[in-house]
């Protein structure tokens, strides 16, 4: 028998998770995008699987509060897992993305031990190291390519239907139905108790653990899942690529990944898709002004970001949130003192 | 084998002059500083710049590379970094890789992306030979400087009263404030002083380590091994770490180079499974 507590705990997340109707115009303007913007089909696929990726990190970060710097690990395992069954003559792309989910869930939850421990400066080092032994062995290993990636990479049609072609219209077709479903899983699974016990985590692990969140197995839990998504994500760059190189690996996209979801801001789901959209275009048009020091932007990007203040600059996602979830209270601020712990 | 474990103490206290300034901004204001490299970086391409271009003498040049990385550090650290230090790891990690973004493309900008080398002097290249053990004269320099340096810094720290006050500052930084310490002078000066060992460092690791605009980016994870392994209580930690991590990774690429640097990181992994708050850790120090 539901108590009190319990009705109002499923009435607020009814509450929550119901569709606001600006969502609703964001998905029909996406598929809107499919049929009205076919020359551009190609960077908006790799938007999509940009804003998969990032949406992986927003699970970590902004719902557990994780912050890490080797989320690219997952991205290059599940690349090199799609790309290596591609090669080896298991073609359908659809069985390529569940194997490469189920790879990189293993790993995230084997590392996921790993960073359970220590505190945020542990942190950053484990994710950090584990990405750099991943990249590391991708270059040594034989049956990688090493540095000169993987090649031969052969993907066949999606369902036996869709074939993928040079112009990207069913690489973005698929891509864009890929990240709709999974983001329709993550919008299920924030919105549930699970999501709302991870938050609480995230604003308290002390508390969270006093009032009976079991905080060690959330955290594996989440990151098994953001580890899951991220390799989708790796999966589909590989299968739309039919190539994976090293820089799936790469420590930039890891830092590229924690880039996209602050600008979209981080914690309501659509941070992610937000910022892959942001990053890319100014990632276009920035690399049209100086094809080679775009970089340069990018961190001055990232240094304003911070100096002028996340809250500030997020004010307007805040505005995009409020009206996407009004139900939401003022954002407590995150606990800057607990990791200081002995 | 001798030689290995030579160029590996060499390689060792180079890091250990590299990253002795971030253990201190780690330590003491619990500041994640990824662009530390970025100062190693700038004293490096000083030294290109006065010993290629300029023709200054190289042992000349080695003390710019410090006072020019000092002063970049202590402008960046009062203009830039003071925001920073309050706010979560989150922001201090976004700041740090957008400084790394900057500073590559910067670099690449000026002095274009291939490698550059320092012109040594002569007095400074080739081998000598001690009981039947060839030791190069350059890493030998290095070792001579950095160990001198390592023994200057420890007596600063423990005989004199800047380092009486830096050391209660780490400690606890609340109570030194009440103590009228004035800890973000302290904390100034350190950041220049660690900015200007990082610039040596990279001015005299040039050789060793290799100089191009991606510095900052490949040795990071390199400093922070030597800072998270070592801990940030004591400079004895690190440099142990450091010393560790040279000869390491010397023998490591020289036994087993089909591995390369995965013995590190994987030994780096456990250390830190094993003992989160680093190695020589003192028991708990906050």
């Amino acid at each position: 028998m539901p108590g009190p507590a319990a009705t109002d705990v499923t009435a607020l997340l009814a509450a929550r998770a119901r569709w606001r109707p600006l969502e609703l115009v964001f998905w029909v303007v996406a598929l809107a995008s499919v049929f009205l913007l076919p020359d551009k089909h190609l960077i908006l696929a790799e938007i999509a699987i940009l804003a998969l990726f990032a949406l992986s990190i927003d699970l970590l970060l902004g719902y557990a509060g994780i912050v890490s710097l080797g989320h690219a690990a997952f991205f290059g395992a599940g690349a090199y897992i799609a790309g290596l069954l591609g090669k080896h003559g298991v073609q359908e792309p659809l069985f390529g993305l569940v194997a490469a989910a189920a790879g990189a869930a293993v790993l995230g939850f084997a590392s996921s031990f790993l960073v359970l421990r220590g505190s945020d400066l542990t942190r950053l080092m484990v994710t950090l190291g584990v990405a750099l032994v991943l990249y590391e062995f991708a270059n040594k290993a034989a049956f990688t390519g090493g540095a000169d990636g993987l090649q031969g990479v052969v993907i066949g049609p999606v369902l036996g239907l869709f074939e993928f072609d040079i112009t990207g219209h069913v690489a973005y077709a698929y891509s864009l139905t890929v990240l709709f479903v999974l983001f329709l899983l993550a919008r299920r699974i924030v919105y549930s108790p699970f999501g709302l016990s991870l938050q609480a985590v995230k604003g308290n692990p002390l508390r969270a653990r006093a009032i009976g969140v079991p905080v060690s197995r959330r955290l594996v839990a989440i990151y098994t899942l953001a580890a899951a998504y991220a390799g989708i994500a790796g999966a589909l760059l590989a299968q739309t690529q039919q190539f994976v190189s090293l820089d799936v690996l790469a420590f930039h996209r890891s830092a590229d990944g924690l880039l996209v979801l602050i600008l979209g801001g981080a914690g309501y789901l659509y941070g992610g898709i937000v910022g892959a959209v942001i990053f890319k275009l100014m990632q276009d048009w920035l690399s049209a002004l100086t094809p080679q020091y775009w970089q340069f932007w990018i961190g001055l990007v990232l240094v304003l970001i911070v100096v002028i203040g996340r809250d500030r600059m997020a004010n307007w996602s805040h505005l995009v949130r409020d009206i996407v979830r009004p139900t939401r209270k003022a954002p407590v601020a995150a606990p800057a003192e607990q990791e200081r712990g002995p | 084998m001798l030689t290995i474990l030579f160029d590996g103490i060499a390689y060792g206290m180079l890091l250990f002059v590299l990253a002795c300034g971030l253990a201190v901004t780690l330590g003491l204001m619990n500041f994640v500083n990824l662009a530390h490299g970025a100062f190693a970086m700038a004293g490096g391409y000083v030294t290109v710049v006065l010993v290629n271009r300029m023709g200054v003498p190289f042992f000349a040049a080695l003390p710019i590379a410090f006072v020019a990385s000092a002063l970049l550090g202590l402008i960046l650290e009062r203009m830039l970094y003071v925001h920073v230090y309050a706010k979560s790891h989150l922001d201090q990690v976004l700041f740090t890789i957008g400084l790394v973004f900057m500073s590559i493309a910067a670099v690449d900008y000026v002095m274009g992306s291939q490698q550059q080398f320092i012109q040594l002097p002569d007095m400074l290249r080739g081998q000598i030979e001690v009981l039947g053990v060839g030791i190069g004269k350059y890493r030998l320099l290095i070792i001579v400087v950095c160990g001198l340096l390592t023994l200057a810094l420890q007596s600063i720290l423990t005989r004199t009263r800047f380092g009486s006050r830096l050391r209660a500052s780490v400690d606890d930084p609340r109570v030194a404030r009440g103590m009228g310490i004035n800890v973000s002078a302290v904390f100034a000066l350190t950041f220049a002083f660690g900015s200007g060992l990082a610039g040596l460092g990279g001015a005299l690791g040039a050789e060793i380590l290799g100089l191009d605009p991606t510095f900052p980016l490949k040795f990071m994870i390199y400093f922070l091994i030597v800072v998270t392994v070592g801990g940030t209580s004591s400079i004895t930690g690190p440099f142990l770490a450091a010393l560790l991590l040279g000869i390491g990774d010397v023998a490591g690429k020289y036994y087993v180079p089909e591995y390369g640097a995965f013995v590190i990181y994987t030994i780096m992994i456990a250390v830190l499974i094993w003992r989160p708050q680093g190695l020589f850790a003192r028991a708990s120090a906050r």
